[in-house]
């Protein structure tokens, strides 16, 4: 099954055997969209920073801590968001075969992991000074720990030398189960915790409407970042097997080129394959 | 499938009986596991007041589990070295074998080897850390349970990695986090069972037995793709 | 096989390669040391992906997935792999494969005979055996498939006068009862005694034929031919 190359971005494509210009000659990442994108993120970021450290109050027991939520919060929500992306392009490429779809998950994927990252240091931080220990068990910091592991080895073996077909059928196959797994490991560590203590940490019901506010901004920042991080990230993969195809091209022009120079018969000139002739198979 | 499954099982427990890789290598090394653990640990340690027993015997079940997934990652690691050391995977595919009972049949050998491995380990921890043991039925059913979990999870794993250089080091990272849930599952199970101080070791249990059949359920249905093309 | 091109962890093994095949053929590929001969014999036994150009092996489309599959199951292939358990004997290697390939075990014990593998050999463990010997026991795992199309990549390698021309003897009776043959082997000599024509792969494509009968080369063929690696 030779797999479509017509949901290519914006980027040119550069001639097999001729020059490499088209690639190396500006093309970023960006884009108008994206650049929009870039501001908006910032623009929300600058809000959210001002109300998260200046405008909004102290949380009533939390005192201070509470504005690490600000970063905490957004961070799950933007991380859960870009596993959840994972999930669902590696449906689509199990279904197709498509190339957007495979890299799409992996750039998801490694902003995911970004996030987690976050969560989990932010986490720590604020259960210092509220719990007294920087970790404390607690079943979500514990079973978003084991998430990350587990993203951290989706990306390891999307990062093996493997032909590409199979490693983008076998990660996404690991980018389904792996949010299955999210799922039971949440549940269980849950449950494990608590038969051992209480509920780790109750929401407080009164809160200040500055503060769900800040939150709020949060949340929307963290989501365009997010998001401008994904399109970028998306795009220089996309590059990458841009890249991959010429390199394979010249490779295919080489390869023949052994052959005219022993051929005393060369029966056929090569012609020119088609780049959409080598996508990616099945 | 079913035939299938016989057939590749037989044959993987065939030559474990010629080659006794399993017995003569992994289960020293769970035992070892089970001693340095107490060298670790200190068996002189203990709460004051709480219980009068060691710590080392309180944590004997968690420990033992430990031990237990160390050495699966080695019998799983073993299983899949067999067949990708000549190509065998190749030759599975041109006879046409029911992906499904290629997953089933491996993953049964590799439970039949680990249950005598647990027998034996679990013998030691008895001896080693001073465990008692009060419900028989629930760590019979919790052993089983759990082992199975262990294997199907730990081979749909296996073979994602399978064929790769890096295979070894590749397999411990994506399996360990998905067997959290059953170590902790398996732990407090194995600790209802040992020290009867719980009566949620049945829900554990149950627990262990929903995540094997869900994860029997994505190993059959994902072994087919995973094995084509590699 | 049209402009076929195989990639191999994205080297291209097979650069656009033609090639068309008769049913009962016994076609001797030569070439040097990566000219692309292992990947077209991977190919044809749908085991190397095809990445472009079209191809067709027994009737089977290369480029889908079931079908492919289905022909997996009707060809043999000896490659450098030998497909082999290292810790089971001889004859255990042969039952497991025979069953696993739903051939009735009855039949293996002729084959070992007919490979000289009946005697000491049969029950020691293939991880003891001569290179020699393994092929041999490779080579009786695929007599018991009973393949349509072999493939046989460096067949004569490590055997010695005797092996080799026991080889060219299967090789004919399997092409007496139909089967078509591909050998892959630069022992030229050897083989091309056996063969009804010869095809010289270079930088993974047809580079000369030679002999047998005339090459059928990017030529429309009927749809009927079953057995046949030909252009669609």
């Amino acid at each position: 099954m030779t797999a479509s190359t017509d949901d290519v971005g914006p980027i040119e494509r550069a001639e097999p055997g001729g020059s490499t210009t088209a690639l190396s000659r500006g093309v970023g990442t960006g884009s108008k969209g994206t650049r929009i994108l870039g501001v908006a993120s910032l623009v929300a970021l600058v809000a959210m920073l001002s109300f998260g450290l200046v405008f909004s109050p102290p949380e009533a027991t939390q005192a201070d801590a509470v504005r690490l939520m600000y970063v905490h919060l957004p961070s799950v929500a933007a991380g859960y968001t870009a596993f959840f992306i994972t999930l669902v392009a590696s449906v689509i490429h199990l279904r197709n075969g498509s190339v957007f779809w495979d890299l799409v998950a992996g750039s998801a994927a490694e902003i995911g992991v970004l996030f987690t990252v976050t969560m989990l240091v932010s986490g720590a931080l604020w259960g210092k000074p509220t719990w007294g220990v920087y970790w404390q068990w607690d079943p979500r910091m514990t079973s978003t720990a084991v998430m990350l592991m587990m993203y951290l080895g989706y990306l390891a073996l999307r990062r093996l030398e493997l032909p590409p077909a199979v490693r983008s059928r076998r990660a996404a196959v690991l980018g389904i189960i792996s949010f299955a797994n999210v799922i039971i490991v949440r549940y269980s560590v849950k449950w494990w915790r608590g038969l051992h203590q209480g509920q780790s940490i109750g929401v407080d019901t009164q809160i200040d409407g500055l503060i769900l506010f800040s939150l709020f901004l949060g949340l929307v920042s963290f989501m365009l970042i997010g998001a401008w991080l994904l399109v970028h990230r998306f795009r220089v993969a996309w590059l990458q097997h841009q890249l991959d195809q010429v390199d394979l091209e010249h490779a295919l022009a080489e390869r023949r080129a052994e052959n005219e120079m022993i051929g005393m018969f060369g029966r056929r000139s090569d012609g020119d394959v088609q780049p959409g002739d080598l996508g990616a198979s099945t | 499938m079913l035939r299938d499954a016989l057939l590749m099982a037989r044959k993987d427990l065939r030559i474990e009986l010629a080659s006794r890789v399993a017995l003569g290598q992994i289960l020293p090394f769970g035992a070892l596991v089970l001693i340095m653990f107490g060298l670790a640990i200190s068996p002189d340690l203990s709460v004051l007041g709480a219980d009068e027993r060691s710590v080392l015997a309180q944590v004997s079940p968690g420990l033992f589990w430990m031990a237990v997934l160390f050495s699966s990652l080695l019998t799983l690691g073993r299983s899949f070295a067999i067949e990708s050391s000549d190509g065998n995977l190749d030759a599975l595919k041109m006879a046409g074998l029911d992906p499904a009972g290629v997953f089933l049949g491996k993953a049964g050998a590799v439970i039949v080897q680990l249950l005598v491995l647990e027998l034996l380990l679990g013998f030691g921890a008895f001896v080693l850390y001073d465990a008692p043991l009060s419900d028989v039925v629930l760590l019979v059913t919790a052993l089983i349970l759990a082992t199975t979990a262990v294997t199907v999870a730990g081979t749909l794993y296996a073979a994602l990695a399978s064929g790769l250089k890096v295979r070894d080091t590749l397999v411990p990272l994506l399996v360990l986090p998905v067997l959290a849930p059953v170590l902790l599952a398996a732990t407090l199970a194995t600790e209802a069972a040992v020290f009867g101080s719980s009566e949620d070791g049945w829900s554990w249990t149950m627990l262990l037995g929903v995540f094997a059949l869900l994860y029997l359920g994505i190993g059959m249905l994902s072994f087919g793709p995973i094995l084509e093309e590699s | 096989m049209d402009r076929a091109i195989s990639l191999i962890d994205q080297f291209p093994a097979l650069a656009g390669l033609d090639l068309t095949i008769e049913a009962g053929e016994i076609v001797l590929i030569r070439g040097a040391n990566g000219a692309g001969k292992s990947t077209l014999l991977r190919l044809c036994a749908g085991l190397a992906p095809l990445n472009g150009g079209a191809g067709r092996v027994l009737g089977y489309d290369l480029s889908n997935r079931d079908q492919r599959r289905r022909l997996r199951r009707e060809v043999g292939l000896l490659a450098h792999e030998t497909f082999l358990y290292d810790e089971l004997t001889v004859e255990e290697n042969l039952m497991f494969w025979a069953r696993a390939n739903r051939v009735d075990p009855s039949s293996v014990e002729p084959v070992l005979d007919r490979l000289a593998l009946s005697g000491r050999l049969r029950n020691i463990k293939v991880a003891r055996l001569s290179a020699g010997q393994r092929r041999r026991t490779s080579l009786a795992v695929m007599v018991c498939r009973r393949p349509r199309l072999w493939l046989l990549d460096e067949p004569h390698g490590g055997l010695d006068q005797a092996g080799r021309n026991f080889v060219d003897g299967l090789v004919n009776h399997a092409v007496g009862f139909g089967a078509t043959v591909l050998i892959a082997s630069h022992d030229i000599d050897r083989s091309s005694v056996l063969a009804t024509r010869t095809i010289t792969l270079a930088g993974g494509q047809v580079q000369a034929h030679r002999a047998g009968a005339d090459p059928v080369l990017d030529e429309p063929t009927d749809d009927a031919a079953e057995e046949q690696l030909r252009a669609p």
